[in-house]
């Protein structure tokens, strides 16, 4: 893109120094300092109050120390977030998709639908939270008035096993599927309609051109839908926070709400961030191998 | 003449899917909405409707009559003063990076800009104790600036922008400095007016990500007046717990301002999510 263009010629290169100076002061105080500092807090014993302790690998140690009360938080915070991401990834991909390829056609109301599906992604996780806590209201909410109305008994949506999981999917899908379908329908609308053209002379049928075509050409949209979801929801804090409150017992309870409590309530702020570090890195590590896996060749 | 026949009937059965699952997605809306507007024994009664038999704004003056830990209309204003001024500043350093690195030539210039950028891996759950321990030490705890600076040092609008002002052409800037204009001069009466589609794209885009944001006001406010909404809500949830009307009404009110601004920026919205990730 920027091939054979010639840029301005500055006598005084300091001048465009000062363009970025600006950037480069909140990004070195908000980003750069606060990622190394995480480390060095990392080897702390720290209420917060008191004069830091080093306490080197401990707060890592602990962790990984089977039997420690905050390990066995930390894994099983782990091992729910893992269950959120399995549950929630792969509907939203699916449905955004087959969203977006409905949407594709030139249906009439294509706009309003579009619309429709997109707006709960404009809304906050909070607001979107009290919606669904009373949608899944054990007596009025509608959900149980209509299972009701067909002769079946109540669910316990927020306070059963593996209800909780459910509702927490079906929030997190309303939410999040018309952000993607949106990249979807990006995706799509970049593929030369010459290329289905040609196929259908050649007497393709639409499932052979929606698998030899639309699926290879929207491969890249694939992979950036599918590292961001992934990264999303596994930062998820606010669904569970206030539909399940981390409910029944800790079954719902997910990293993000264990290293806040861990920090902010407990005020251990050397074993919140060791737990923050393992997290993040995992984190870098999944999307890497995501990419590394999905890459398309050339 | 048949096989129009046929795409007419696929093109019926799919619009009518469609309709059904736009009405499926609509209903927590919808209840939402009928909800806050009909009295409370409506909502807990044996009998149930849609929508209101009895239409009221009960539900929705009751959000005006803030408690010490309720106050509803205060966080909604700084919710707004909060997205405000970090967009503005935001926008406006971002954009200053992006027409250095997109038209001007300096040294290390590539090696900053990917060195900038690959920071971009690293995930924001890092630096959420030491964001927290600095915005302490500059004693903006319970400050709208603990929630309008750390913000500023992302560099995801700088990738954007930068990609926008590299696609401008060239002779404009060229034409500017034979007129004698000098940098700062090109930067605002040339490259910023030509680049307004992306500016309000990211602006919107910035705008939404601060206004809607839940757990980092959570933690840097303990003062209740001081929440922004999202953040608020949560108080409101534990204090209303059992006034159905009133909790829908707050969760409609703070649906408001997000709604205005997909209702009106609605091709915005797209292009901020489009022009981020998949394109070129």
């Amino acid at each position: 893109m920027k091939n054979g263009k010639t840029k301005l010629k500055v006598k005084n290169e300091w001048r465009a120094y000062l363009f970025i100076l600006p950037l480069l002061f909140f990004f070195v105080l908000f980003l750069v300092v606060p990622t190394i500092q995480s480390i060095f807090i990392s080897f702390l014993d720290w209420d917060f109050l008191t004069k830091p302790k080093f306490v080197g690998l401990d707060n890592f140690k602990n962790l990984f120390t089977p039997g420690t009360f905050d390990s066995s938080q930390f894994w099983l915070s782990f091992l729910n977030t893992l269950i959120f991401v399995l549950c929630t990834v792969p509907p939203i991909v699916l449905l955004s998709l087959i969203f977006a390829l409905m949407l594709d056609k030139k249906i009439p109301g294509r706009n309003v639908f579009r619309g429709i599906f997109y707006l709960p992604a404009v809304l906050s996780v909070s607001c979107v939270a009290l919606m669904w806590v009373w949608m899944f209201d054990n007596d009025f909410g509608i959900l149980n008035i209509y299972i009701q109305k067909f002769g079946l008994a109540k669910v316990n949506w927020l306070t059963d096993m593996p209800q909780a999981w459910i509702s927490l999917t079906i929030v997190t899908v309303w939410w999040c599927v018309g952000g993607n379908m949106v990249l979807f329908l990006a995706g799509l609308a970049d593929i030369p309609v010459t290329l289905y053209e040609s196929t259908r002379i050649d007497g393709a049928n639409s499932f052979q051109q929606f698998i030899y075509i639309t699926i290879p050409c929207l491969k890249r949209t694939l992979l950036y839908v599918l590292v961001m979801t992934n990264l999303a929801q596994f930062n998820v804090y606010g669904q569970p926070a206030m539909i399940t409150g981390g409910g029944p017992g800790e079954s719902t309870q997910v990293l993000m709400m264990y290293i806040r409590n861990v920090a902010f309530s407990q005020f251990r702020m050397g074993a919140s961030t060791a737990m923050s570090l393992i997290m993040g890195l995992f984190l870098i590590g999944f999307s890497v191998l995501q990419f590394k896996a999905l890459k398309p060749k050339a | 003449m048949k096989y129009l026949k046929r795409i007419k009937i696929s093109y019926l059965a799919l619009f009518i899917i469609l309709l059904v699952l736009a009405f499926l997605w609509l209903v927590p809306v919808i209840w939402m909405l009928s909800t806050a507007f009909r009295p409370e024994e409506e909502s807990i009664g044996i009998v149930f409707h849609w929508l209101p038999q009895k239409f009221t704004l009960e539900n929705f003056k009751g959000l005006f009559e803030d408690t010490s830990d309720v106050q509803i209309m205060r966080w909604a204003l700084n919710s707004t003063f909060i997205a405000v001024v970090h967009t503005v500043l935001k926008l406006t350093i971002d954009s200053l990076a992006a027409f250095a690195f997109a038209r001007l030539t300096f040294r290390f210039k590539e090696t900053i800009f990917w060195f900038l950028m690959s920071t971009m891996m690293i995930p924001g759950v890092i630096n959420l104790i030491p964001v927290y321990i600095l915005v302490d030490k500059f004693h903006w705890i319970d400050t709208p600036w603990a929630m309008i600076i750390p913000g500023l040092g992302g560099v995801f609008g700088v990738f954007l922008l930068r990609q926008f002002f590299e696609g401008l052409p060239t002779e404009l800037d060229e034409a500017a400095r034979i007129d004698g204009a000098g940098l700062f001069r090109i930067y605002i009466k040339i490259i910023m007016p030509l680049a307004k589609p992306a500016l309000t794209a990211l602006a919107i885009f910035t705008f939404m990500g601060n206004w809607n944001d839940f757990l980092w006001p959570l933690i840097v406010t303990n003062d209740a007046s001081q929440r922004t909404l999202p953040a608020g809500l949560s108080i409101f949830q534990g204090e209303y717990m059992i006034y159905k009307g009133k909790l829908m009404a707050g969760a409609a009110f703070s649906a408001i301002l997000p709604l205005v601004f997909f209702l009106f920026g609605q091709k915005y919205f797209v292009k901020g999510i489009t022009l981020g990730g998949v394109k070129e």
